[in-house]
């Protein structure tokens, strides 16, 4: 997918009008597993929004698979199929009366046939972990972290190529939030799916993606790995953006003259890290930093 | 006694079939014991079901006990008739932002509380003028709520509470939707009003930043108290927080691991700041 | 987008008829409204006219929205004076045979568009002036007498205050839903009224649930901020007259007599 020169003005010629996207240059490759990141407001999820089709941009292009999907002719619903999109809290879209029928909705939109429908809810409901016993339970008696993994079945039973999740993490606990980013990772090694995680936490993005782009007022500002993009701690902060804790530390211990590596992204890079600065520190023809 | 007091309190919710049949009991607080003294602020912990919130909803009154008896100002929530003051000495602020603001203009918003207590409109005017100066929403009394972000939505629900002079706020998982820059806007706020108003404060999250200010942190799962103490004290049983399916902020995480690998630090780092001072000492 | 509409159709302004009493408002917006229906002749409506021009001059609202409302009566408009100008008996001007035109018909006609019309701007100026919240405030203590009648009249104006607010909040949330749908290949715009109506269900679901879910949470959040009805409660912007509004009722009482003597003599 490449996107080019893309602008978006919000509500043109009225009172409320904004500029979005200002200008955004991206290429994503097949199978790459990126970051997206930015405080609310800062054009994410409205740049999500076009790369399905819901929104179209004020002007530039966008190129599916070396087709503009903004093509006159172009199939809007099929490129929806392809890309697919989970929102925030998309559990709040379920609506059938029983599991399997809610994962069914969006294969059956795209034509299939009966039987390759249900196929397809099912190898859905297997990935995101649910058991066959909950099938034909309502959606709404389930738990919280369960709606939300059925919600992403009824996205991934289009079978998408690329997989966009909007904050797949909100409002939910440490272990629903553990199991949510595990699973998409999973996705991302079983399938080989280009798989977009839209988030403002740097610390959970951190251990799971290779490539972060961070957006601010409409425009990217990083695009980057992880480690190159959290070498910019100070400016990040500035537009209220944290890079985990683990980089300040690193970099604070540099500063007070340990020898540290501080191109770490978590817990256990940074403590390696670390020890290995220790264990040179104690070698005699080095002053300071022994423990 | 203090403030809030909890002697043995259980609740259970009942859920019947359609024939009234009673179908399956959720012991959802079981047996808690709690004493929360004037001006403390206390920090509940628990992952989703552990039956935090509950225990929250007891100390307003919105639920009454199984068995067990919880004292709010040393009245008793099980007594119907004084309902009306613990939840005025109890004021609570919930999760979602959008579904607890009831005007459509922030200062009406603000007074509703007082309003339903029958204050004269002069005072609900000079407690409004208060309230949200004392949430740092003053400039924003005259918008609609709806305009406003998540964290300043909450803090006008803050305010909201602090309207009504209560001498303790309960707030129930108040930054779970919000975002970063929200969630530290709230959480400054609470704070403060523990700080400077003395406002007794128990505050319920699953963000383990949060407590890292409490005078007391209170560890739940399956209904029961299992760790409390100060938040140093907690923090420094990592692999216990873990086994209640808990976060523990990295730093405490990174100093816990390098204390395994056999570098010298104390027990439960909570800061940056202290951590990279004990490693340059 | 669907979360800019405005609901009501408030217009800010800062003129003396934005800060009347919103009783006055209503009161004097009904007694005009029942005041073109007192007389038939001329002069009564050259005195109508004048009263409805100053109220424009005096709401410095752009006279294109007050017309705004009339395109949504149109079609009444016209079957009405259409109905008046053929059916009325009187002095023949015009036969078509099966029908005729006479000249009470058109007159009648011609009134009666006029009684509409201005009915409508008369309406238009009020809901103009007044934000929804001080109309519920206004008519809450219009109608309290009915409380007498065990009419819930506190409960009824709540409720109208607490939809106010939450509609913005649906309305978004409906085109959030909407687009959560389509991403799952959802077709709202396409196929005949049945299958569009079907169409509809991953929508409406949703809402409902969400709606009731958040009615569920603000009824217990009112409850935990002591909200117990409207026994006991004090207001925190009290209506309060002042002295435009006796001015304000002073001319209403003249126009009023006015009109009367109107209809009376002549």
């Amino acid at each position: 997918m490449k996107i080019e020169h893309l602008n978006y003005i919000y509500a043109e010629n009225t009172a409320y009008q904004m500029q979005a996207l200002k200008d955004i240059n991206l290429t994503i490759e097949d199978g790459e597993f990126i970051g997206l990141i930015g405080h609310t407001g800062s054009g994410k999820s409205t740049l999500t929004q076009h790369l399905n089709g819901l929104l179209r941009a004020t002007d530039g292009r966008i190129l599916f698979n070396g087709e503009n999907i903004y093509e006159k002719d172009y199939d809007m619903r099929k490129l929806r199929a392809k890309v697919g999109l989970v929102f925030q809290y998309p559990e709040h879209q379920l609506f059938e009366v029983d599991v399997l029928s809610d994962v069914c909705f969006g294969p059956k939109n795209q034509g299939l046939s009966g039987e390759e429908t249900a196929a397809r809810a099912k190898e859905a409901l297997r990935l995101t972990g649910i058991s066959e016993d909950l099938y034909h339970w309502s959606p709404f008696d389930l738990s919280g972290g369960q709606k939300r993994r059925v919600a992403i079945a009824g996205v991934l039973a289009m079978e998408p190529e690329i997989l966009i999740l909007d904050e797949p993490t909100a409002g939910l606990d440490p272990r629903g939030r553990d199991e949510i980013l595990g699973l998409i990772a999973k996705l991302h090694e079983e399938k080989h799916i280009t798989v977009i995680l839209v988030s403002h936490s740097m610390e959970d993005v951190a251990r799971y993606v290779e490539r972060i782009i961070v957006m601010n007022r409409g425009e990217v500002l990083f695009d980057d790995a992880p480690k190159a993009v959290f070498a910019h701690y100070q400016k990040l902060e500035q537009v209220g953006l944290a890079a985990p804790q683990v980089t300040y530390v690193v970099n604070r211990l540099k500063e007070r003259g340990l020898p540290v590596r501080t191109d770490v992204t978590t817990v256990e890079e940074a403590r390696d890290a670390i020890l290995e600065a220790l264990r040179q520190g104690k070698s005699p023809d080095k002053a300071g930093g022994s423990v | 006694m203090g403030i809030i007091k909890a002697a043995q309190l259980v609740h259970e919710y009942i859920r019947k079939d359609d024939e009234g049949q009673v179908e399956e009991v959720k012991r959802a607080v079981d047996g808690v014991d709690l004493d929360v003294r004037k001006g403390e602020f206390i920090a509940i912990l628990g992952h989703n079901g552990s039956g935090k919130s509950t225990l929250a909803k007891h100390i307003n009154a919105i639920l009454t006990p199984t068995s067990g008896t919880m004292w709010v100002g040393g009245r008793d929530t099980g007594k119907e008739e004084e309902v009306w003051n613990i939840r005025q000495t109890a004021g609570m602020v919930f999760q979602n932002p959008d579904n607890q603001i009831i005007g459509s203009v922030v200062e009406e918003d603000v007074g509703f509380g007082p309003e339903n207590l029958g204050v004269p409109s002069l005072e609900i005017w000079d407690r409004v003028q208060e309230s949200l100066q004392a949430v740092g929403m003053l400039e924003y009394r005259h918008h609609s709520p709806n305009k406003l972000s998540g964290g300043q939505k909450q803090r006008v629900a803050i305010a909201g509470v602090v309207a009504m002079h209560p001498e303790c706020i309960v707030l129930d998982e108040p930054t779970a939707m919000l975002d970063p820059n929200g969630r530290r806007e709230v959480i400054r706020t609470v704070r403060a009003l523990n700080q400077v108003e003395e406002v007794t404060v128990i505050l319920i999250t699953h963000y383990m930043e949060e407590v890292v200010y409490a005078d007391k942190v209170i560890v739940m799962d399956d209904g029961k108290i299992v760790m409390q103490g100060t938040p140093r004290e907690i923090f420094s049983r990592v692999d216990e927080l873990k086994s209640y399916c808990l976060d523990v902020p990295q730093v405490t995480l990174l100093a816990h691991e390098l204390k395994c690998r056999g570098v010298e630090l104390s027990d439960g780092i909570l800061t940056i700041d202290e951590l990279v001072n004990e490693l340059c000492r | 987008m669907i979360r800019d509409i405005t609901l009501g159709q408030y217009y800010p302004a800062d003129s003396v008829l934005h800060k009347l009493d919103p009783r006055t408002k209503l009161i004097g917006t009904v007694a005009f409204i029942v005041s073109l229906f007192l007389f038939k002749n001329w002069p009564g409506y050259a005195a109508a006219t004048a009263f409805l021009a100053a109220v424009i001059v005096l709401s410095r609202v752009p006279f294109r929205y007050m017309i705004k409302g009339l395109k949504a009566i149109i079609i009444l408009l016209l079957i009405t004076v259409i109905f008046n100008m053929f059916i009325v008996p009187g002095e023949v001007l015009w036969d078509f045979g099966l029908v005729k035109v006479t000249r009470e018909g058109l007159s009648q006609a011609g009134f009666m568009a006029v009684r509409l019309i201005y009915l409508i701007i008369g309406s238009s100026i009020m809901t103009l002036t007044t934000t929804p919240n001080d109309l519920t405030d206004g008519l809450e203590r219009v109608l309290g007498p009915l409380k007498l009648l065990r009419v819930p009249v506190h409960e009824i104006a709540m409720m109208m205050s607490i939809a106010l607010r939450f509609i913005p909040i649906l309305l978004e949330e409906t085109d959030k839903i909407m687009k959560a749908q389509m991403a799952r290949g959802a077709d709202f715009e396409n196929g005949n009224l049945i299958q569009r109506a079907r169409n509809m269900v991953p929508l409406l679901v949703p809402l409902f649930i969400s709606a009731f879910r958040r009615a569920s949470d603000l009824a217990m959040a009112m409850e935990a901020r002591c909200y117990r009805g409207g026994e006991g409660r004090t207001k925190m912007k009290p209506l309060l007259y002042e002295k435009r509004d006796y001015l304000a009722y002073a001319l209403l009482i003249g126009y009023l007599v006015l009109v009367w003597l109107i209809a009376r003599h002549f």
